[in-house]
C-alpha cells in the first residue's frame, strides 16, 4: 500500500509541477490546487499509514499520529484561502492586463 | 581619555551645520575638537614618551571579537598630533578659502568625521575596529572628493578613488582576517606579539600580500597612485589635509604599526621596498611634467609616500626613524603648498602653471613664505627636509641589503632627490617668476586677507624650527614612536645593520664622505632638469596620453553594461521563467542529499494491499494526470480537480484521519465553486503554445519532482515511527480535557499555531475583499464568449430555491453539533465553521446575490475580526490567572437533566476558530458571486 500511495504521491507533484510551469494563469491555478493536495497528503504520509486507528482515545486500541493531522488540517483551510487570493489575483490580472498570460505580456495571441 | 578624544569631532559634528549661516562661529566651533584633542594629546604625551602604551577597552560584540579598544603609545600619539593640529589649520584655512559661503559647513561637518574616522585608525587597538574607520576615510574622502557634485570631473575622481581605496580595503579585511585566524585574536598586543606564528604559516604569503594591498591603495603606491591626481579636483583644503598630510599617510601608518610583525622578512623587503622605490621614482619623474600646481603637488606627495615606503621596507631602525621623521617633515612642508596653490587658484583663477606666471609682484608675501617650505621639499640646507633628505640617503647607503640591489638603490635614491629638486624649482620659480602671466581668468588677481596667510607663516616657521634643530623631534618624539612601533626590535634588526638605537645619531651626516658631493650632484641635476624643461616638455606631449580615469570610466561603462546583460538574462521579467528558476533549485537543493540514500525501504511492516482502495488510488492518480493532459480545456480540467479533492476526502477517511475527511470534504466543495466563478471571467481554453523544446523540458522537470517525492515518501512511510505525538496521546485527556487529540493539539497543544494560522486566513479574506472591490462585471473582457455563463448569472432554479431553504437550520444544528463535539469526536471549529459558511453559500447560490445578503445578519468583515478577537482574548485570559499564553482551563460540570457536563476554555478558543473560519470564507465567496450580478455589483458586501 505505501508504494501506491508513494506512486500516487509522485503524481500528484508531477502534475502540479507540470501544470504550474504553464502559460495561463488558470493552469497554474489548477496545478497550485494539485500541488497543494500533494503537499498535505505529504505531510499526512509522515505519520505513516494506519487503518482503523482515528487518533480518538477510546475509539480505537491504536492511533494514527495525530500531529500531521492537525498541521494538515490547518494546512487545508489556509491552502482555501490561498487559492481563493491566486485566483482573484488572476481574475484582477486578466482585467487588468487583458489577457492571461503569466507574464503580463501574450505574445502570441491578440488581447482577448 | 582616549574615548574622548576620538569621539569629540563626531560631539561637534552637527554644530557647523546648525552655524552654517554665522561662518566664523561655525569655524570657531568645528576648530575645537581638533584643538581640545591636541591639547589632551599633548597633556598625555609625556606618558607615552616614556614608552607606556595606554590601553582603553570594553567589549562590543564579545561573540565576534569585536571591541571597542583604543591604544595611545608613542606612533599612535604622534599621528594623533599631527591629524589634530594640521587640523586646526586647515579649518582656519577653510574658513577663508570658502570665504563665507555656506557650503563650507558641509565641509567642516565632513572634515570633522573624517578627523574622527582618521583617529580611530590611529588609536585602535582591535584591528577589525580599526578597519571600520579605514573604511570610513575612505568613504568621506570620496564625499569631499566629489564635494562639487555637481561637476562631472569631481563625480570621476571620487569614483575612481573609492573603487581603489575601497578595493584595497577590502584586499585588507581579508588580510587582517586571515592573520586574526592565525594569531587568534584581532587585538594589536596579540598580534605584535605573534611575529614568529604569522611568518611561519603558510598563509603568510597571503596575510602579507593583502595588508599590503590595503596599504599600498591608500597610501597611492605605484601602481595605484592613479586615484591621487584625480583626487585634486576636491577643494583645495581637502587636498591639504587628506590628500598630502593625512588620509594617505593612513597605508604608511599600517606598514609602520605592523613593522614588528613582518620587517626582517624577504618578501617585506622586496615588496615593500620595491614598490616604494618605483613609486618614488614615477611620482617624482610625472610632477615635473604636470602643469596644473596641483597636479605637480599630488605626484610630489606620491613620490614622498614612496620614499617614506622604501624606508620602511628596509626593516631596520634607523630607517623607520628617518621615514617617522620625513613623514612629519612632508605634513609640514606640504600643507602649506597646497595652500599656497590654493591662494593663488583662488586670485588668479586658475592653477595652470603655462598661465601662472610672475606672481612675485603680486604676492611678495605669498612668495616669501612659500619659498620655505619649497626648499625644504627640495631638501635646502637648514630647512627640516635637508634632514630627512640626508638620512634618506644614508640609509639607503647602508641598507640592509648586498650585491647589485646595494648600489642600485642608492642611484635611484640620488636620482629621485634630484626629481625632486626639479619640480620643487618648477612650481616655485615657474609659480612667482618666469615672465607674466599668461590670459588669467581673474586679472588683476584678487588680493586674499593677509589673516590668510597665517597657517603659512605657522608651517614655514615649523620647517625653519625642525631645520636648526632636528633633535627636538628627531630624539624627542620620533625616537619614542620608532621604539613604540618596533616593539620588540632587539629581536628584528638583521645583525647586517647598526644594532638598536634608541635615539638616531645625527652625526652620520658630518661623517660620511660621499654626502657633500651627492647633496651638490642632486642640486646640479635638478637645475639641470628644469633648465631644459622646455625639451623635456616638448618629449613628454609626444607620448601616447595614458589617461587612467578615461580607461577607468571605459571600463566601469562597459562593467555596468556587462551587468545589465546578466541581470536581464537572469531576470528577464517573465515569472513563468521564475517559477522554474525556484523549481529547479527547490529540487537540486532538496535532491542533492537525496543521491547518498542507500536504503530506500525501511524496516516497517508494509500494509497490505486491498482492491478497493487500490483501485481508489489508481483512479485519483489517472485523475490528476488527467487534470494536466487537458489543461487546455478548462472546465474539464477543474472537473477533474474537484474529483481529485473529493477522492482524496476518501483516502483521509480511509487512513483514519476522520478531522481530516470533514476538512476537505467542506473545502473542496468551496474551492471548486471559487474557482468556477473565475472561470466565467477567463478564456474557456487554454492555447497550445508551449514550444517542443519547452513542453519536454516541463515533463522532465515535474517527472524528476514525481519521482524524487514518490522516493521520499516511500522510504519515510516504511520507516518506523517515532514521533513526539506520543506525548499529546498520553496528555491529551488529562491535560487537554478532550478525547480527539487532533482538535486537542489544535486548541490546546499548538493553539498559538491555530491562533496565526486564522489570522493567515482572515488576511486572505480581506485581501479577495480589497482585490474584488473595484472589479465590475462590465470590465469583463470579451462578452460574447461568455454568454454561456451569462445566462445562468440571475437565474436560480426553483427546485434549488425551495430546498436550500429547509437544508439552512438543519446544516446549521449539524454544524453546531459538530463544533460541540470537536473536543472528543472527529469535529471542531475548523470543519464546523466550513459547513456553516457551505449551507449559507448555498442560499447564494439558491436565490442570488441580493436576496441572500438582504437576509445576512451582520457583515463578515466585523465578524472575521470578532473571531479573531475571541480567539486571542481566550488567550490572554490565561494570562491573569498567572499562566502561559494560551492555557487552557476546563471542568466537568453536573447539570439536572443533562448530566456530566464538561465546560472548557479552549471551546470558546475554538469558538473564535469557527466564527473567522465562517466570516472569512463568506467574505471571499460573496465577494467573488458578487461580480457574476448583471446588474452591477450593488453595495459592496463585507
Amino acid at each position: 500500500m505505501e508504494a501506491l500511495v508513494a506512486i500516487l504521491l509522485g503524481v500528484l507533484t508531477a502534475s502540479g509541477v507540470f501544470l504550474i510551469l504553464r502559460a495561463r494563469t488558470f493552469s497554474v491555478v489548477l496545478g497550485l490546487t494539485l500541488l497543494s493536495h500533494a503537499v498535505n497528503l505529504f505531510l499526512f504520509s509522515m505519520g505513516r499509514l494506519h487503518t482503523n486507528a482515528p487518533a480518538v482515545i477510546g475509539e480505537a486500541a491504536q492511533h494514527a499520529d495525530p500531529l500531521p493531522q492537525a498541521l494538515v488540517l490547518t494546512a487545508i483551510v489556509i491552502g482555501f484561502a490561498m487559492t481563493a487570493f491566486v485566483v482573484v489575483l488572476a481574475l484582477r490580472s486578466v482585467l487588468e492586463l487583458k489577457n492571461d498570460h503569466v507574464d503580463g505580456v501574450d505574445k502570441n495571441e491578440e488581447p482577448i | 581619555m582616549l574615548l574622548l578624544i576620538l569621539l569629540l569631532p563626531l560631539l561637534f559634528l552637527p554644530g557647523p551645520l546648525l552655524l552654517r549661516h554665522a561662518p566664523r562661529w561655525a569655524v570657531g566651533l568645528a576648530s575645537l575638537p581638533p584643538l581640545i584633542a591636541f591639547i589632551l594629546l599633548l597633556q598625555l604625551l609625556p606618558t607615552v614618551m616614556q614608552g607606556q602604551v595606554l590601553l582603553y577597552q570594553f567589549d562590543w560584540v564579545p561573540e565576534l571579537g569585536l571591541t571597542v579598544a583604543l591604544r595611545l603609545d608613542a606612533l599612535s600619539a604622534l599621528f594623533a598630533l599631527l591629524i589634530t593640529g594640521i587640523g586646526v589649520t586647515v579649518m582656519y584655512y577653510a574658513h577663508h578659502y570658502f570665504a563665507g559661503k555656506p557650503e563650507a559647513a558641509r565641509f567642516y561637518t565632513l572634515i570633522l568625521a573624517f578627523m574622527a574616522a582618521m583617529l580611530g585608525i590611529v588609536l585602535a587597538e582591535n584591528l577589525i575596529f580599526m578597519l571600520i574607520f579605514w573604511e570610513l576615510t575612505s568613504l568621506i574622502s570620496f564625499l569631499l572628493i566629489g564635494f562639487y557634485g555637481n561637476k562631472q570631473i569631481s563625480r570621476r575622481g571620487a569614483r575612481l578613488s573609492l573603487f581603489i581605496t575601497g578595493g584595497g580595503g577590502l584586499a585588507l579585511l581579508g588580510g587582517i582576517i586571515l592573520m586574526g585566524q592565525v594569531v587568534g585574536s584581532y587585538q594589536l598586543t596579540d598580534i605584535l606579539a605573534a611575529r614568529e606564528l604569522i611568518q611561519n604559516d603558510s598563509r603568510f604569503p597571503w596575510i602579507l600580500g593583502l595588508i599590503l594591498l590595503g596599504a599600498f591603495t591608500k597610501s597611492a603606491q605605484f601602481p595605484f597612485h592613479l586615484w591621487l591626481p584625480h583626487a585634486m579636483s576636491a577643494p583645495t583644503p581637502v587636498s591639504a589635509y587628506l590628500h598630502s598630510a593625512t588620509m594617505v599617510k593612513a597605508g604608511i601608518f599600517l606598514l609602520i604599526r605592523l613593522f614588528p610583525v613582518f620587517s626582517g622578512h624577504e618578501s617585506w623587503f622586496y615588496w615593500v621596498a620595491g614598490i616604494g622605490v618605483v613609486t618614488l621614482l614615477v611620482g617624482s619623474f610625472v610632477a615635473i611634467f604636470m602643469h596644473d600646481m596641483k597636479g605637480l603637488l599630488a605626484y610630489s606627495t606620491i613620490s614622498h609616500l614612496g620614499l617614506i615606503t622604501l624606508l620602511i621596507g628596509f626593516g631596520t631602525h634607523g630607517a623607520l626613524t628617518v621615514a617617522l621623521f620625513h613623514l612629519v617633515n612632508h605634513a609640514l612642508f606640504k600643507a602649506p603648498l597646497f595652500m599656497m596653490a590654493g591662494v593663488v587658484d583662488k586670485a588668479a583663477g586658475t592653477r595652470d602653471l603655462r598661465q601662472v606666471n610672475g606672481m612675485a609682484k603680486h604676492f611678495p608675501l605669498l612668495m616669501l613664505l612659500s619659498f620655505i617650505p619649497t626648499a625644504a621639499m627640495a631638501g635646502l640646507p637648514y630647512l627640516n627636509g635637508y634632514f630627512s633628505k640626508k638620512l634618506f640617503i644614508v640609509e639607503s647607503l647602508n641598507g640592509p641589503h648586498s650585491g647589485m640591489i646595494a648600489t642600485l638603490i642608492p642611484i635611484l635614491a640620488i636620482l629621485g632627490a634630484a626629481f625632486s629638486v626639479g619640480y620643487a624649482l618648477r612650481l616655485f620659480h615657474n609659480t612667482f617668476f618666469n615672465g607674466k602671466p599668461v590670459d588669467l581668468p581673474n586679472w588683476p588677481p584678487k588680493k586674499p586677507s593677509s589673516w590668510t596667510y597665517a597657517p603659512l607663516v605657522f608651517f614655514a616657521a615649523a620647517c625653519v624650527i625642525l631645520g636648526l634643530w632636528p633633535e627636538l623631534m628627531l630624539h624627542g618624539l620620533i625616537a619614542a614612536a620608532a621604539n613604540a612601533a618596533n616593539v620588540s626590535s632587539d629581536l628584528l634588526i638583521p645583525a647586517t645593520s647598526a644594532p638598536h638605537i634608541v635615539s638616531y645619531d645625527l652625526s652620520v651626516i658630518q661623517d660620511h664622505p660621499w654626502l657633500s658631493l651627492i647633496s651638490a650632484v642632486t642640486f646640479l641635476g635638478g637645475l639641470a632638469m628644469y633648465s631644459a624643461r622646455k625639451t623635456l616638455f616638448a618629449w613628454h606631449a609626444k607620448l601616447p596620453n595614458l589617461n587612467a580615469k578615461d580607461h577607468f570610466e571605459k571600463l566601469m561603462q562597459k562593467l555596468i553594461g556587462w551587468s545589465q546583460d546578466a541581470v536581464h538574462m537572469v531576470e528577464n521579467g517573465s515569472l513563468q521563467r521564475y517559477v522554474l528558476y525556484l523549481l529547479v533549485t527547490a529540487l537540486v537543493f532538496t535532491g542533492w542529499p537525496l543521491i547518498g540514500l542507500e536504503i530506500w525501504q525501511g524496516e516497517r511492516e508494509l500494509m497490505p494491499i486491498d482492491a478497493m482502495t487500490a483501485g481508489g488510488i489508481v483512479l485519483l492518480a489517472a485523475m490528476a494526470l488527467a487534470v494536466s493532459v487537458l489543461h487546455h480545456q478548462r472546465i474539464t480540467a477543474l472537473l477533474f480537480t474537484g474529483a481529485t479533492g473529493l477522492f482524496i476526502t476518501i483516502g483521509f477517511a480511509r487512513f483514519s484521519a476522520p478531522d481530516l475527511a470533514l476538512t476537505q470534504f467542506s473545502v473542496e466543495v468551496m474551492a471548486i465553486m471559487i474557482m468556477m466563478l473565475a472561470l466565467s471571467f477567463l478564456p474557456q481554453t487554454s492555447p497550445h503554445e508551449s514550444s517542443r523544446l519547452r513542453w519536454s523540458r516541463d515533463v522532465v522537470i515535474a517527472s524528476i519532482a514525481g519521482i524524487g517525492v514518490a522516493l521520499l515518501s516511500f522510504a519515510v512511510m516504511t520507516r518506523p515511527q517515532s514521533s513526539i505525538s506520543d506525548y499529546f496521546l498520553a496528555n491529551s485527556v488529562s491535560g487537554g480535557g478532550g478525547t480527539n487529540v487532533v482538535n486537542v493539539i489544535l486548541v490546546d497543544f499548538r493553539g498559538f499555531d491555530t491562533l496565526g494560522e486564522i489570522t493567515v486566513l482572515a488576511i486572505a479574506a480581506l485581501a479577495v475583499f480589497a482585490l474584488t472591490r473595484n472589479l465590475r462585471l462590465k470590465d469583463r473582457p470579451n462578452h460574447q464568449q461568455n454568454e454561456y455563463w451569462n445566462g445562468f448569472a440571475e437565474s436560480h432554479p426553483l427546485f434549488l430555491r425551495v430546498l436550500a431553504r429547509p437544508i439552512l437550520p438543519m446544516a446549521l444544528l449539524v454544524s453546531a453539533y459538530i463544533f460541540l463535539r470537536g473536543h472528543n469526536l472527529p469535529g471542531g471549529g475548523f470543519i464546523a465553521g466550513l459547513i456553516t459558511a457551505a449551507a449559507l453559500s448555498l442560499q447564494y447560490v439558491a436565490c442570488g446575490i441580493r436576496w441572500a445578503h438582504v437576509r445576512m445578519l451582520t457583515q463578515f468583515r466585523p465578524l472575521v475580526g470578532a473571531g479573531l478577537l475571541i480567539a486571542g482574548t481566550t488567550g490572554v485570559g490565561s494570562l491573569i490567572f498567572g499562566k502561559p499564553f494560551l492555557t487552557s482551563w476546563f471542568g466537568h460540570f453536573e447539570l439536572p437533566f443533562i448530566g456530566e457536563f464538561e465546560l472548557a476554555t479552549a471551546l470558546l478558543f475554538d469558538l473564535g476558530v469557527y466564527v473567522t473560519v465562517v466570516g472569512a470564507t463568506l467574505l471571499i465567496l460573496a465577494n467573488m458571486g458578487r461580480l457574476m450580478t448583471i446588474h452591477g455589483p450593488g453595495k459592496e458586501i463585507g
